[in-house]
């Protein structure tokens, strides 16, 4: 194609997005069209890709495509092996797209659509696409490398630390809100709770078929599992009506709560081939296919959206969350914009398999864009729904009050219309008893994913496409949780390990049960607060784990930005240090509003101080003042976390700061760990 | 088309570990086979427990 021509198509594209994101921004009052917000998306994500991340792999990485990776260098047919880039881009996306970039857009809604959706956008294209993207170029450089041994061997002892402890808590405060998020949308569901229940046995026998029957037949495998997860929704809905069955799935939150601490246990415990391993493979194709589908009934849809640009609540009142637009807009959206965890995959197995470093653009970048297009594609979802029904889905009892008429008082007392005859409907629509007070983004998630996918496919089946939504989550929800509670199990053996030998093997099966129940215990405290806590757990639990999310992005940029200074490319080091800089700003800014804020909602202390003079004065119910010590308690507990996750982020910080001070007084610093050059021996 | 068809039925299998165990065939008769101490390839149901012990190992899923 002539140049001109190109030229003038990135011109149309980019006058396109302009016009895409003007529409969506400037527009008040009428509900807009969802394909705006596609096209504002796949504009801004092709213009991004196409020059900002192409310019940063020539100019600020150089990637050099005649330098043999590690792949093709230590290649083992195992571990390291030159893989397909289609394949390795597949790998490392269903490595990064767990339910966050799910959950974080649909609490953000509150805010209303614009503030999460262009953070998203820009969050991505300029934060973390790069992080993931220059975090895999590094680790390449370095033979597959992990975060932490980079920013132990580029910046020091300190960073190597921090990155390892701060990792272990995200992964703690991680599986507690998503064990939260599964059993606020399991409650009182037998429809629900069966369907969630029978996927256990069902990953088992796909395990057993698999090591047994027909060893590594993986598709065929996973053929038979799909169909048996998609009969277990049908099933769900047989016992659901029969009265003698349902019965048996019926509960509170809490029994459900203990139900997935002893499930997680076992998962951690059991070896991997019979629970783990085959429903990750089940997730992947579960999660592969809804988002394909999901995009394609928007596309064939085109919904309106029906919640306003911008909601009153950006003033820190919001119901599910408290706490003003900023930094909370940010730290509540974290994985589908920028997300800490990333670096942990692209330092991991991914560099291991790339074929040519010319690829890292495409799997380092790329995966990222499509991942923020599933947080596009969840705020869509959130956004469908009318205001009224999103927010009686998802305000806590303990905002709105735990009756249907005080709940829809208060909600239209907002300026957002909803009739306790809607809500009826809709939770017979979708099969349910109650939709109201399901905090934690899945449920209605799935009422919007299911009136999106009714309208497109066929009205008559909501409660199926409800509970097939709630399924597709759940599952890898809870195979986030397997995988989670298993990697804490290993960090710890390996920190163990120092102190005794015995307790760092990985296989030695009392120290596996022990710290198994640490790990388990740990996130289980904070699942089992967050059910009894009336304000639905998730308004303490997600911020948490927003910054903590967001803290160990910062290792990574500062590890990235570190090397850049290191390597003589101070010019460029911008491009990292800028996303750090923000992330700085909003992490230590959200973490000071929780330790000090004086608003009950936003702020730990104010709200345990509340909560002991409320409890002194005799002025609490029964119920609240038997669980009011546990959450005086978890609220100063979360106060000292949230001091210690943003102790760690400067002291990371600092040291990286300190190093580029050593660099530029030509002062000795740790050197530069890049592996020599080797020229590849693939023909071009 | 056909030959279409197979290229992206061949990218599935090998995205989902479906053809692991014959790439390492390939691998081990490529590199590993001729050399003077050669040990026999594994067998299907070893190589797959070492693959999934080295997928589990470490972080590989996230949030």
């Amino acid at each position: 194609m002539p140049k001109i021509i190109k030229n003038l198509i990135w011109f149309a594209l980019a006058l396109l997005g302009l016009l895409a994101v003007s529409t969506i921004a400037l527009n008040r009052g009428e509900s807009i069209n969802a394909l705006w917000l596609i096209t504002a998306a796949i504009c801004i994500y092709a213009i991004a890709y196409r020059f900002y991340a192409a310019w940063i792999a020539a100019k600020v990485l150089m990637v050099d495509e005649t330098r043999a990776t590690p792949a093709e260098r230590l290649d083992n047919g195992r571990d390291y092996m030159p893989t397909n880039k289609w394949v390795v881009f597949g790998h490392h996306f269903a490595a990064i797209a767990g339910p966050g970039p799910l959950v974080g857009p649909t609490l953000a809604a509150q805010f209303g659509y614009l503030p999460g959706t262009l953070w998203i956008l820009i969050g991505a294209v300029l934060g973390g696409a790069v992080q993931d993207m220059v975090t895999l170029f590094f680790s390449t450089r370095r033979n597959g490398k992990s975060l932490g041994q980079m920013a132990r061997d580029e910046i020091g002892v300190i960073g190597g630390t921090a990155a390892l402890i701060g990792t272990f808590l995200i992964m703690i405060i991680l599986i507690a809100v998503l064990g939260l998020v599964v059993v606020n949308a399991m409650k009182h569901s037998p429809w629900a709770t069966s369907t969630v229940a029978a996927t256990i046995p069902i990953a088992m026998l796909i395990g057993l078929y698999m090591r047994h029957i027909r060893p590594g037949r993986v598709l065929e495998a996973s053929a038979i599992g799909v169909a048996l997860l998609l009969l277990s929704v049908f099933a769900g809905g047989w016992i659901d009506h029969n009265e003698t069955l349902r019965v048996y799935f019926d509960h509170d939150g809490l029994p459900l709560a203990f139900a997935i601490i002893v499930y997680g246990f076992a998962a951690a415990v059991l070896p991997v081939w019979l629970l783990l391993a085959p429903r990750d493979y089940l997730s992947t194709y579960m999660k592969l296919g809804t988002i394909v589908l999901l995009a394609v009934a928007i596309i064939l849809l085109r919904p309106d959206i029906h919640m306003p640009a911008i909601t009153q609540f950006t003033d820190g009142t919001g119901p599910i969350f408290g706490g003003k637009l900023f930094p909370f807009v940010f730290i509540t959206i974290a994985c589908g914009a920028i997300s800490g965890f990333h670096a942990l995959i692209a330092s991991g197995t991914t560099p291991k398999l790339l074929a040519n470093e010319r690829d890292i653009r495409m799997i380092g970048y790329g995966a990222m864009l499509l991942e923020s297009f599933v947080a596009i594609m969840a705020m869509i979802a959130a956004t469908v729904l009318e205001p009224g029904v999103f927010f009686a889905i998802n305000s806590p009892a303990g905002v709105v009050g735990k009756e249907a008429v005080d709940a829809v008082a208060k909600i239209n007392s907002w300026g957002y219309a909803v009739t306790v005859e809607q809500m009826n409907q809709l939770a017979k629509d979708m099969g349910e008893s109650s939709l109201f007070a399901r905090t934690g983004g899945a449920p209605s998630l799935a009422v919007g994913m299911a009136s999106i996918f009714g309208n497109a496919f066929g009205k008559h089946l909501l409660a199926l496409w409800y509970h097939f939504a709630i399924m597709f989550e759940a599952i890898f929800i809870l195979t986030t949780l397997d995988a989670g509670t298993r990697v804490g199990r290993f960090m710890l053996q390996d920190m163990l390990g120092n102190f005794n030998k015995k307790l760092g093997e990985t296989s030695y099966m009392p120290s596996v049960i022990f710290t198994s129940a640490i790990v388990v215990a740990g996130w289980g405290y904070f699942l089992y607060i967050g059910v009894i806590d009336p304000n639905g757990g998730v308004n303490i639990l997600w911020p948490l784990f927003g910054i903590a999310n967001q803290m160990l992005a910062a290792i990574a940029l500062s590890v990235a930005t570190g090397i850049l200074v290191k390597s003589g490319k101070l010019k460029y080091a911008w491009t990292t240090a800028l996303p750090l800089l923000w992330l700085i700003i909003i992490t230590s800014t959200a973490a000071w509003q929780k330790i000090f804020s004086e608003d009950i909602r936003v702020g730990f202390f104010a709200a345990a101080n509340d909560l002991s003079s409320k409890l002194a004065s005799g002025l609490l119910p029964a119920d609240k003042a038997a669980v009011a010590p546990q959450l005086i308690f978890n609220q100063q507990l979360d106060a000292y976390l949230t001091i210690f996750l943003v102790a760690l982020l400067w002291l990371v910080v600092l040291d990286m700061l300190k190093m580029c001070w050593r660099h530029f007084n030509k002062q000795a610093v740790l050197p530069l760990t890049e592996t020599p050059y080797t020229q590849t021996s693939y023909a071009k | 088309m056909l030959k279409k068809l197979w290229h992206i039925w061949h990218l599935i299998r090998e995205l989902s570990g479906d053809s692991a165990y014959e790439q390492y065939l390939k691998h081990h008769a490529a590199f590993h086979a001729q050399s003077v101490d050669a040990r026999p390839a594994l067998t299907r149901k070893e190589f797959s427990l070492l693959m999934l012990d080295a997928r589990w190992k470490g972080i590989n899923r996230c949030c």
